[in-house]
């Protein structure tokens, strides 16, 4: 771990200002559990590291006017049981997927969506492009968590967030501070990731000295059915295979709107509209879901080792609408 | 980079100098921290006038409350809450194994919460109130170990630590836990040993008496 400053602030705006020194080279801090790894490795190597949990503005669940303000700092524990978010089971079924208390505990809803990619070529050193000499070492090599999606340019990882593909099912925003203070922006999630094209770019529209303080939920109304379904690998603390976080406002028993967003597939998390198009104006049931599922995966382009994930990403979009209707067996 | 070693465990140990033992070693190391120094005050002092203390990037002292006790560590802002209970404080309940947020081993309690200390920096543990697996029982043997030894919850025991901290913090948020709600609580701890059916044992009959 290289050195590096500390500072623990107050407020919002202190945060920002802390984190606009040193030519922006500075790291938030909140939960740890993604970036004091990254610290160990030196594959962020920040001169100045920003403690942000002694904000209180940026904790708890809050009803403002047409939704809620999620603090980005509000814990997996929290979004489990906050009686706020109790019409959205898509967040609690992610936090519930988290298998460890501690992470549970410590890990916080903004750090999960500002969590670097876990490839592990990123997480060895080559970067997000995973290249040596040149080479995309994803294509030349082991491919086996890599995307299936949106992986025709050079990034081949998949974005990490669990929480991403239910929050834009939801249509929430995130909001940004920063550079200065005075710059707010409330961005929908969907626009946050991107994917980069070169060795230079990143995973968010984050730019340095940028701070996430809340997300933005708009209200649900009574007709909105949601969930969120992983294909985790061990029955421990894992990272999903794939996942698929779902919204769905119906009329009785039919779909008006659907939107059906997948986890861990792509650079970014992915939008299936395919997907929801298949859905309007239908009821959900084996079929229908199956269906759905088949339109989310069929542009899938697996690379060398990962053709298995094509059917665990259709199977998790599956059971995600089912479990949003209460028909996953097994499953509530 | 994957070509470059990590730093090894002697460029991370610190003391109040400001500079690595390696850099001492190389005869660089005072011109190195003279500088780092300069920038360092420049920087805390723009970011005093805004409030906020900047600490650092080197060896300053931290208060933190440790199993009740008060006590006060000279390190830098790099250096772990884990590596201060080891290293600082003799604490070696906590153990270090993966040292990456993923084998659960070196489990405390930060403000009555389970979590991974490799995964805390000591500087941001500072007005929270820590306890090791030395602290769980004060004077006693804790009910939850005692739930372990009974169900035979230990083979080699190097997890058993972050294990008994970890369930001790679980117990209390999931009274009456069935066997799916512990594999979802301590999935973040792993044994080599394979101890787990004597853990869930352990831990169902803890969470069934409330952690007493």
């Amino acid at each position: 771990m290289s050195s590096f400053e500390f500072a623990s602030p107050r407020t919002e705006a202190e945060a920002v200002e802390l984190l606009a020194a040193h030519d922006g080279q500075t790291a938030v801090l909140a939960g740890g559990t993604d970036l004091v790894s990254l610290l160990k490795a030196d594959i962020v190597t920040p001169q100045r590291v920003v403690d942000i949990t002694n904000i209180s503005s940026m904790k708890g669940v809050t009803s403002v006017t047409g939704g809620l303000l999620v603090g980005a700092l509000t814990t997996l524990d929290e979004i489990l049981v906050h009686p706020l978010l109790a019409g959205h089971p898509s967040l609690a079924h992610v936090a519930d997927g988290v298998h460890a208390i501690q992470i549970q505990s410590a890990g916080t809803l903004g750090g999960d969506l500002c969590h670097l990619p876990n490839c592990w070529y990123f997480r060895n050193g080559y970067g997000l492009l995973g290249t040596l000499n040149g080479e995309s070492l994803p294509a030349e090599g082991r491919s086996d968590f890599h995307a299936i999606l949106g992986n025709q340019g050079p990034a081949k990882f998949v974005s990490a967030s669990r929480f991403a593909p239910a929050l834009i099912a939801l249509g929430a925003k995130v909001r940004i501070v920063g550079p200065t203070p005075d710059q707010v922006t409330l961005l929908p999630i969907e626009y946050f990731y991107v994917t980069p094209k070169s060795s230079d770019q990143r995973v968010t529209v984050l730019t340095p000295g940028q701070l996430v303080t809340h997300v933005w939920l708009p209200e649900v109304s009574s007709t909105l059915a949601s969930a969120t379904y992983e294909v985790l690998q061990l029955e421990g603390l894992d990272y999903p295979l794939a996942s698929a976080g779902v919204a769905l406002e119906m009329n009785g028993r039919l779909v008006t709107e659907a939107r059906v967003v997948l986890g861990h597939v792509a650079p970014t998390p992915w939008v299936s509209h395919d997907a929801a198009e298949v859905l309007k104006g239908r009821s959900i049931d084996e079929a229908t879901a199956q269906a759905a599922g088949d339109a989310a995966v069929a542009r899938a382009t697996p690379l060398a080792h990962n053709e298995y994930k094509v059917q665990i990403a259709r199977t998790a979009v599956k059971r995600a609408l089912l479990r949003a209707v209460g028909q996953l067996e097994g499953v509530s | 980079m994957p070509d470059q070693g990590h730093p090894t465990r002697e460029d991370q140990i610190r003391s109040g100098s400001g500079f690595s033992r390696r850099d001492f070693l190389k005869g660089s190391g005072a011109a190195v921290a003279a500088t780092t120094l300069a920038q360092s005050v420049s920087e805390t002092e723009a970011a005093q006038q805004a409030g906020t203390k900047v600490a650092p990037a080197k060896a300053s002292a931290v208060k933190l409350d440790i199993n009740g006790k008060a006590v006060t560590v000279t390190v830098e802002p790099r250096v772990t809450l884990l590596d201060v209970l080891r290293d600082d404080l003799s604490l070696t309940g906590a153990k270090e194994v993966c040292d990456t947020t993923n084998c659960g081993a070196c489990t405390v309690l930060l403000d009555g919460k389970a979590v991974y200390a490799c995964s805390v920096l000591a500087h941001a543990a500072v007005g929270k109130k820590v306890m090791t697996a030395e602290g769980l029982a004060g004077q006693g043997v804790d009910a939850v170990a005692q739930c372990f030894v009974k169900h035979d919850a230990t083979q080699c025991g190097y997890c058993t630590p972050g294990f008994v901290v970890a369930t001790r913090a679980f117990v209390a948020a999931k009274p009456n836990a069935t066997v799916e709600d512990i594999g979802k609580g301590l999935g973040g701890n792993i044994c080599r040993c394979g101890t787990y059916a004597g853990v869930i044992a352990a831990a169902l009959e803890c969470s069934k008496k409330g952690g007493k």
